[in-house]
């Protein structure tokens, strides 16, 4: 049988594109994820699939679309409360649900949506705060705390340089039209058992043609933040909610306004380790922000017909090193004065999904970065095999990470070759190196068609900014290396 | 498998579509009873998923709501009544 709140969602997602049907396309532990489930299960509990007509946004809850089992429209970026006020304002009857971001909403589009409520449009705004960019890559959004480090602003925000946090429910309260003004947050069981009484407020209101209604959701991004799921839930009950204290700011069907409560549940702030703002270092001139480190310098690639094209593809999951991996790859190649092209391709869910990058090196020029038909494969787990390991070329090469079980075997004539990445860096004690294990198996199988010496100096040079980090994975390149079996001759 | 130990006794559990947990850990440490661990070894999508201890589920659906996945976790709640 299923729970309520799976009513409210399609049986399976085959738009997402995952291995399972039924997966999402969410990171672990994303606030996302539990809203979704919240609002389907409102959304069905109250039976209002039939009338309801969700607004999506741009940003990581894009393809809300995929998952809850009512109508779509789908906005621009920042413009679902614009589209949302269409939508009512055609569908008086339909309950009009506007899901929005805090790039999407506090930023491009915080102006449809603050003069939607300020006309009072008859829809429900649910909007999303993870205090940052996510989609996109971490950038910070408007509501970005003080202090707080995002890719933009990686010494802290500074309020002199870029203003203080957005109050989205505070700025919406002075207006005179709203009905329904409140803040919560999924980040523990009490508070997700709050937010789901407040999203089925804002359903009823829809519901009843109440009018507008804005909900304010605190969510952990557990990516972007660089924290684990638990740290990320901890990080959005202490730090954010002093920013953005919780509760009802107005419920005019309950003849209550103010917010009392919501200063209530502000605390002083105690110091955060993820709140400090430090000064931003200056670099003295365009010139030396852009020139090339020591060691980075590679000559121009020389013409060499006799040098083959190889094409390589690299897939595993965001955040294990794969686009690193093909960028070693290809400085190898340029160090030997080849022509070296790299291409990453990733979906909006960063660490959560797939990550994948091509990289073709050549003596001649190379006319396209997209390899459809690799010479050689690296996955770091199995929905990442099952996607490439077809395309790869006759002869070739598949570099397969033993913790993907079950892995249907390759195509005719393409060698599989089991590689124990992952364990083998716990093991070493660097878990974030099962990269440096494929490289250290690319470079002891030959695969690369490249001199050992330019993978080894490539690993180096991509911590040139770290340069005990450089040494430490040389070691381990070599260590890697000596522990893997030796195999008979090798696919080069 | 071990969830599986007292399937069809009629007491309560959470029931977990192991392939589908991406094992960010939030039904393991919000669970009340602390009957959930996550597990040693990978499933199918690369991750150590999440899993029941075999006992003290007393059926509160805490762990479901808590889940960011849809499908990943019901709870059984005897009587084959799933969680709300």
């Amino acid at each position: 049988m299923d729970t309520i709140a799976q009513q409210g969602m399609y049986p399976e997602f085959p738009r997402c594109g995952k291995e399972h049907a039924r997966s999402t396309h969410y990171c672990a532990g994303c606030g996302h994820g539990i809203a979704n489930k919240l609002v389907a299960g409102v959304c069905a509990e109250l039976d209002l699939q039939d009338r309801t007509i969700f607004v999506d946004p741009v940003g990581c809850g894009v393809f809300t679309y995929y998952y809850w089992d009512a109508a779509h429209v789908s906005a621009a970026h920042g413009r679902a409360s614009a589209a949302a006020t269409g939508v009512a304002r055609a569908r008086p009857d339909a309950v009009t649900i506007a899901y929005q971001g805090d790039g999407d909403l506090g930023a491009i589009g915080f102006n449809n949506a603050f003069q939607a409520a300020s006309r009072g449009e008859k829809f429900g705004c649910i909007f999303i705060n993870n205090s940052l960019y996510g989609m996109t890559g971490g950038q910070m959004a408007p509501t970005t705390l003080e202090g707080e480090r995002t890719t933009t602003t990686p010494f802290g925000r500074d309020p002199a340089l870029t203003g203080h946090p957005l109050h989205v429910c505070e700025v919406f309260d002075r207006l005179q039209a709203p009905v329904y003004i409140a803040r919560v947050s999924v980040a523990d069981t009490r508070r997700i058992m709050q937010a789901r009484a407040a999203i089925r407020r804002v359903f009823e209101i829809q519901r009843d043609g109440g009018g507008y209604a804005l909900l304010e959701i605190l969510a952990p991004c557990p990516t972007n933040f660089g924290m684990d799921p638990l740290k990320a839930a901890a990080f959005c009950m202490g730090e954010m909610e002093r920013e953005f204290p919780l509760g009802v700011f107005r419920d005019t069907g309950k003849g209550v306004r103010g917010n009392g409560a919501a200063a209530e549940n502000a605390q002083a702030a105690p110091e955060s380790p993820f709140l400090a703002v430090k000064p931003v270092p200056r670099a003295a001139s365009c010139a030396e922000l852009f020139a090339e480190p020591p060691g980075a310098e590679a000559p121009p690639p020389a013409n060499d017909p006799s040098v083959p094209e190889r094409r390589f593809k690299f897939a595993g999951f965001g955040g294990q090193g794969i686009l690193s991996l093909g960028i070693c790859v290809a400085e190898a190649a340029r160090m030997e004065r080849r022509h070296a092209l790299w291409f990453p391709s990733y979906g909006p869910e960063q660490r959560g999904g797939s990550a994948s990058c091509s990289v073709v090196t050549s003596g001649t020029a190379i006319g396209s970065p997209v390899v459809e038909r690799p010479d050689v494969l690296v996955c770091m787990n199995l929905p990442s095999y099952l996607r490439f390991a077809g395309d790869v070329k006759e002869g070739g090469a598949i570099l397969l990470d033993e913790s993907a079980r079950d892995a249907p075997p390759p195509p005719p004539g393409v060698d599989l070759i089991t590689v124990p990445a992952i364990r083998m860096a716990e093991e070493l004690g660097v878990p974030k190196a099962a990269n440096t294990m494929m490289l250290a198996a690319l470079r002891k199988y030959s695969l690369t068609g490249l001199d050992p010496a330019s993978l080894e100096n490539a690993l180096a040079a991509s911590f040139r900014k770290k340069p005990q980090l450089a040494e430490k994975n040389r070691g381990l390149l070599r260590e890697a290396e000596s522990r893997l079996p030796d195999r008979r001759g090798g696919a080069d | 498998m071990e969830e599986d130990r007292n399937a069809g006794d009629g007491a309560p559990r959470p029931v977990f579509e192991e392939d589908l947990c991406k094992g960010c850990g939030r039904c393991a440490a919000a669970c009340p009873r602390k009957c959930i661990e996550m597990k040693s070894a990978f499933n199918r999508a690369g991750v150590k998923p999440a899993g029941y201890k075999g006992s003290g589920c007393v059926g509160c659906g805490t762990c479901f709501w808590n889940c960011p996945e849809p499908y990943a976790l019901r709870v059984e709640r005897g009587g084959g009544e799933a969680s709300r």
